[in-house]
């Protein structure tokens, strides 16, 4: 059986270190196994958190080698044989201890975004609507609220504006909501001071570390720059909206 | 055992990715000045950007609105504009790639290292505001380069038409098929504009509440097309303008001939 070494990191955020395992590792084995390894070997006091193991749930994410990642999705075998493979908190929190870091910033973000408030019913047993209409806000429901594209984010994780800026999880989950077809609540305020949009600068990162797909970027965070564009930035849209309320007026 | 400063440290290149992510970057910066520096130097020369004999017109000089260009191709005839006529166009090209969300992407990486890349530590800090003030805020008028950039792209449209039809009559070269590739890589740019994708469609929630809002989810589906694909028209049609216009150039000054066909 081969052996591998990780270097995993060990302690809080004001005092910790990279310490080295050496783990038997299976083919087929991913990162969270090696994880486990160690938990039940040399270290039963490794903190990880871990809900699902199949990438649903999206508690186990990390960094590996330096790439924010799911721990339980990243195969062993796609690192190079004989390289010792880094496991690091995710570096946009605060760490807790050892890999387990306080994401709790992200749920004051997501408690500032406008609810989700549909029309009234169109039927009886409820609204009519044709798919259609809907991928859009069905690819943003597929977000398993990993945090790692927070993580990648630089807004977020070089320059720290957890209050100034949303974080691109919770442009998706505005995006789900706006892009709904019977939603009617407008977001366009919200996004342009509350959320930030501004601060993004369309690195992509977070689009490509989404372990979902989501094409984070293009499909919410543009699309949403240019909704607040058409309130705040496009002259000819506001002198049409004046024009018209003149007309209203008069 | 290393020091926990492996995981905490920020700073320019602070990273544990392993790979070479500089790459990228560096290859961004390496492409995007050597086709600036060309399109500089071709803007500015004001000379041998149209092959009279065969209608090629270089795509930066058009449209040609200056009293300076042939007669052939003169539009307006600016009489009060001293400098090279493609200097007048160059600001609404540069202004809409400049402003492009893909753009955005290369050079705030390559240029700005705002990051370099991604999971790789910077050299800002905390005094970051985006695009939320000058002048980057500016980045938000994309829509309006795009608006001028759909007139320049009817113009570029009609030169290709043009080259293959010289001085009235049929006739086609390999600069006639230079100036067809140019511009199909030009429209699926252009097409793949995401401000152009929000206007005909992205804007639309509910389709079927909508007045044409099949026709408008069908434009945007087709606008997602070229979206996906707005990166590599971004880079084919970048290159491939910069080489149409040494290939008049050439074809202009007699250096080359044009492989005629028909």
């Amino acid at each position: 059986m081969a052996r591998r070494t990780f270097e995993v990191y060990r302690g809080t955020a004001a005092d910790g270190k990279l310490e080295n395992y050496d783990v038997e590792v299976e083919p087929g084995m991913v990162v969270l196994d090696a994880i486990f390894r160690i938990q039940a070997g040399e270290s039963p006091d490794l903190a990880v958190r871990w809900n699902c193991k199949a990438g649903k749930c999206g508690s186990c994410g990390c960094e590996i080698n330096g790439r924010p990642k799911l721990s339980c999705m990243t195969r062993i075998s796609d690192y190079p044989d004989g390289e010792s493979i880094t496991v690091t908190p995710m570096k946009a929190f605060p760490i807790i201890k050892d890999l387990v870091t306080d994401v709790s910033q992200n749920y004051r973000a997501n408690k500032k975004i406008p609810q989700f408030r549909p029309r009234p019913k169109d039927a009886e047993d409820g609204w009519r609507m044709y798919q259609f209409e809907v991928d859009k806000a069905q690819e943003m429901r597929k977000c398993i609220e990993c945090f790692l594209c927070q993580d990648v984010c630089h807004v977020l994780r070089s320059h720290g504006k957890h209050e100034e800026f949303a974080g691109p999880a919770y442009m998706v989950r505005t995006a789900a909501f706006s892009m709904n077809p019977i939603d009617t609540v407008d977001r366009i305020e919200f996004l342009k001071e509350t959320g930030g949009i501004g601060y993004c600068n369309i690195t992509k990162c977070c689009t490509e570390v989404c372990p979902e797909h989501i094409t984070i970027t293009d499909n919410a965070i543009i699309p949403l720059k240019e909704r607040v564009v058409d309130r705040y930035y496009d002259p000819i849209k506001a002198l049409v909206r004046l024009v018209r309320r003149g007309g209203k007026n008069g | 055992m290393e020091s926990s400063a492996a995981v905490h440290e920020r700073g320019l290149g602070k990273t544990l990715r392993r790979d070479r992510w500089w790459v990228p970057p560096l290859s961004v910066a390496l492409g995007l000045s050597l086709c600036g520096a060309y399109a500089t130097w071709a803007v500015l020369q004001g000379n041998y950007y149209f092959a009279e004999q065969f209608h090629y017109l270089s795509p930066f000089y058009s449209p040609c609105i200056t009293a300076s260009c042939p007669e052939d191709i003169r539009l307006f005839g600016i009489g009060w504009w001293p400098l090279s006529p493609a200097i007048l166009m160059m600001g609404v090209i540069l202004g809409f790639r400049g402003t492009c969300y893909y753009y955005r992407k290369a050079y705030y990486r390559a240029y700005f290292m705002d990051p370099p890349a991604c999971a790789v530590g910077e050299p800002w800090g905390e005094g970051y505001k985006g695009e939320t003030v000058f002048p980057m805020i500016i980045q938000n008028l994309h829509r309006y380069f795009l608006y001028a950039s759909v007139v320049v792209w009817l113009f570029l449209t009609y030169d290709t038409v043009m080259a293959f039809f010289p001085h009235g009559q049929f006739g086609m070269g390999l600069g006639s098929l230079v100036l067809l590739v140019n511009l199909f890589l030009l429209s699926g740019y252009l097409f793949g504009c995401h401000s152009l994708r929000h206007i005909i469609g992205g804007n639309v929630d509910c389709y079927s509440c909508a007045f044409g809002g099949k026709a408008r989810h069908g434009a945007w589906k087709r606008a997602s097309w070229f979206n996906k694909r707005h990166m590599g028209f971004a880079w084919f049609s970048l290159v491939f303008v910069c080489l149409t216009d040494l290939y008049i150039r050439l074809v202009s000054m007699g250096t080359i001939t044009d492989f005629r066909l028909f």
